[in-house]
């Protein structure tokens, strides 16, 4: 089973290889950078920078993270659940299957609806 | 020591040479291929809007790609005063190896494809391309740039929040496959004779939209809204660097395009591929003959095109094409009719209609994007949060009860859209219902705020 991500392996190693190696030969092809002054800051409309950028940004983006990691879970465990369950309609158990994956999803859903009745899906 | 060395390099070659030479072609000819589908789409977009496009280098501009790659790769190389310089070098390359690795896992017809049997394929393909974010998110953080870091910033929370609804789209397609190898997903659907577009059009619909927020393509491109944020994560790369950026996001949508091909569009299979497996003669058979006669018309176009070229050197340019389509032509056109050859036709045809599926795919998100106008960022995350993601919920039960359905009534192939397309049909009314129930609690929300203002 290993054997089979040999190739994988070995393609990864091209993959990485190919832009690093493309960054570094291009150093002799371009022109060696003279920038000075204010062309080094980072753009701003033209003036110079206010601040340092990597100050405090908005508690939406971490809400947003923390559901990503839930209902992505969710999806980790449907995946399984779906490749098995096709076994399990030939054998006339998927009623069971069914049953069990729409009560892992309803206490899923439970949640959904009070995030929305709370309004953390709402952007502004 | 030096023999041992050497034998073994000959034993690993010869184990190898198979996804050795795919990786390298693979590498080898992307860049090149996503030079000519950014020429494809600037020339798409110039005809609608009634222009012409790039027409100066080369007939029909056709050598705009290498020129643009000469000057990206001779331009001088800026980093700003205060970026973090390490991973400033390093995010480019981790988002351009996370979108060209997850291509290994893909199956270009049944010969062609790197990692031949890893049985976690499509997850394989999910996993790594997904990947791809952390070179955005770290590009945005170590440029120091207000812009960069709003852009990443925002297509992180982008791209998370359309994943789960994209994640949900393919279990619903996975339930009627039964296994994550690529191969088999293919092979199942040439089972069924049916694709899966058909048993499950409204996952597929799901992840059509998904992915183009997973790629950050218009409407959903907001991470590099220019209007608004110059150029999102990109604003401080300039030359080689940016170029990186820019083949990362073209090669994800290769690869979200693959996906969808794969799992729903029927991967390498011809349309009614059945037919082909049968013995004796069918007129359904012609399809054999289209990617032949599709290379010939594309041939005897560039032929006649050839004098109006204005000068000798582009005729001959123009020759040139011409003749590589006949060859094209030639060869997908052997397997059917020379009996030496037929080993060669599922690799060749195969090939072909993997990457014609894939154009197509690529060829509506281009038409998206000069369509419809740039989407607002909470309505983006409304759509994704409030709408997808229950739909694709929905629809997964959904295609579950129609699955044992179909086993009572002993259903196989097309036979299953007698029970698929009342679940699709179901969840459409649900589709509706969750838009209705939006627009209320919006009209709700706007009056509560509308009274507050009033109130002072």
């Amino acid at each position: 089973m290993q054997r089979a991500y040999i190739p994988v392996l070995i393609y990864a190693v091209l993959v990485v290889a190919f832009p690093a190696v493309t960054l570094v030969l291009a150093k002799f092809i371009r022109p060696a950078s003279t920038s000075v002054g204010a062309k080094l800051k980072p753009y701003e409309c033209g003036i110079p920078p206010e601040s340092d950028s990597r100050g405090r940004y908005s508690v939406r983006f971490y809400i947003v993270a923390m559901l990503f990691v839930i209902f992505d879970v969710e999806t980790m465990f449907l995946i399984p659940w779906a490749i098995l369950y096709r076994g399990w309609v030939a054998v006339h158990q998927g009623l069971f299957a069914l049953v069990s994956m729409v009560l892992f999803l309803g206490i899923l859903l439970v949640g959904y609806l009070w995030l929305y009745k709370k309004g953390a899906l709402e952007w502004v | 020591m030096m023999t041992s060395i050497f034998q073994a390099t000959i034993e690993f070659l010869k184990a190898f040479w198979a996804p050795l030479l795919c990786g390298v072609a693979i590498v080898a000819v992307l860049p090149l291929i996503v030079g000519y589908i950014v020429l494809v789409e600037r020339k798409l977009m110039a005809d609608m809007q009634a222009r012409l496009g790039p027409m100066r280098v080369g007939p029909h501009g056709l050598l705009q790609p290498i020129a643009d790659a000469v000057k990206l790769l001779t331009k001088e190389d800026i980093i700003p005063d205060n970026a973090d310089k390490l991973v400033f070098w390093l995010a480019p390359v981790l988002s351009v190896g996370a979108a060209l690795l997850s291509l290994a896992g893909l199956a270009i017809g049944p010969a062609f494809q790197i990692a031949q049997d890893i049985n976690i394929g499509i997850l394989f393909v999910v996993g790594v391309s997904a990947l791809g974010i952390f070179g955005i998110v770290l590009g945005g953080w170590a440029s120091n740039s207000h812009y960069s870091l709003m852009g990443a910033l925002r297509s992180s929370a982008q791209l998370v929040s359309y994943e789960t609804a994209a994640g949900m789209a393919l279990v619903s397609a996975l339930l009627f496959t039964g296994t994550l190898n690529i191969k088999s997903i293919v092979e199942a659907q040439n089972k069924e004779a049916i694709w899966f577009v058909m048993l499950a059009p409204v996952a597929f619909f799901t992840y059509l939209v998904a992915s183009i927020a997973e790629t950050n393509r218009a409407p959903f491109d907001l991470p590099e809204a220019e209007s608004e944020l110059v150029a999102g994560y990109m604003t401080e790369f300039s030359g080689f660097r940016w170029s990186l950026y820019f083949l990362a996001e073209y090669a994800n949508m290769i690869v979200v395009a693959s996906v969808a091909t794969t799992l729903f569009l029927g991967g390498w299979l011809r349309p009614f591929a059945k037919f082909h497996e049968l013995p004796g003669f069918h007129w359904l058979n012609f399809l054999d003959f289209v990617p032949a006669l599709l290379m010939v018309a594309i041939g005897v176009y560039c032929l006649q095109r050839t004098p109006k070229q204005p000068t000798r050197v582009q005729q001959i340019f123009m020759l040139a094409v011409a003749g590589l389509c006949f060859v094209l032509g030639l060869v997908l056109l052997a397997p059917v009719v020379v009996p030496v050859a037929k080993p060669f036709y599922a690799g060749i045809h195969g090939g072909f209609w993997f990457i014609f599926k894939v154009s197509l795919y690529i060829y509506f998100f281009m038409w998206l994007r000069f369509t419809i106008p740039r989407y607002r960022f909470d309505q983006l995350m409304r759509l994704g949060w409030h709408f997808l993601i229950p739909l694709s919920i929905v629809n997964v039960l959904l295609v579950g009860v129609a699955l044992i359905a179909g086993s009572y009534l002993n259903l196989h192939g097309w036979e299953l859209l007698l029970v698929t397309t009342p679940a699709a049909i179901i969840t459409l009314i649900v589709a509706f219902l969750i838009l209705a129930m939006e627009k209320e609690h919006r009209a709700r929300q706007d009056q509560a705020a509308a009274s507050d203002f009033y109130a002072g």
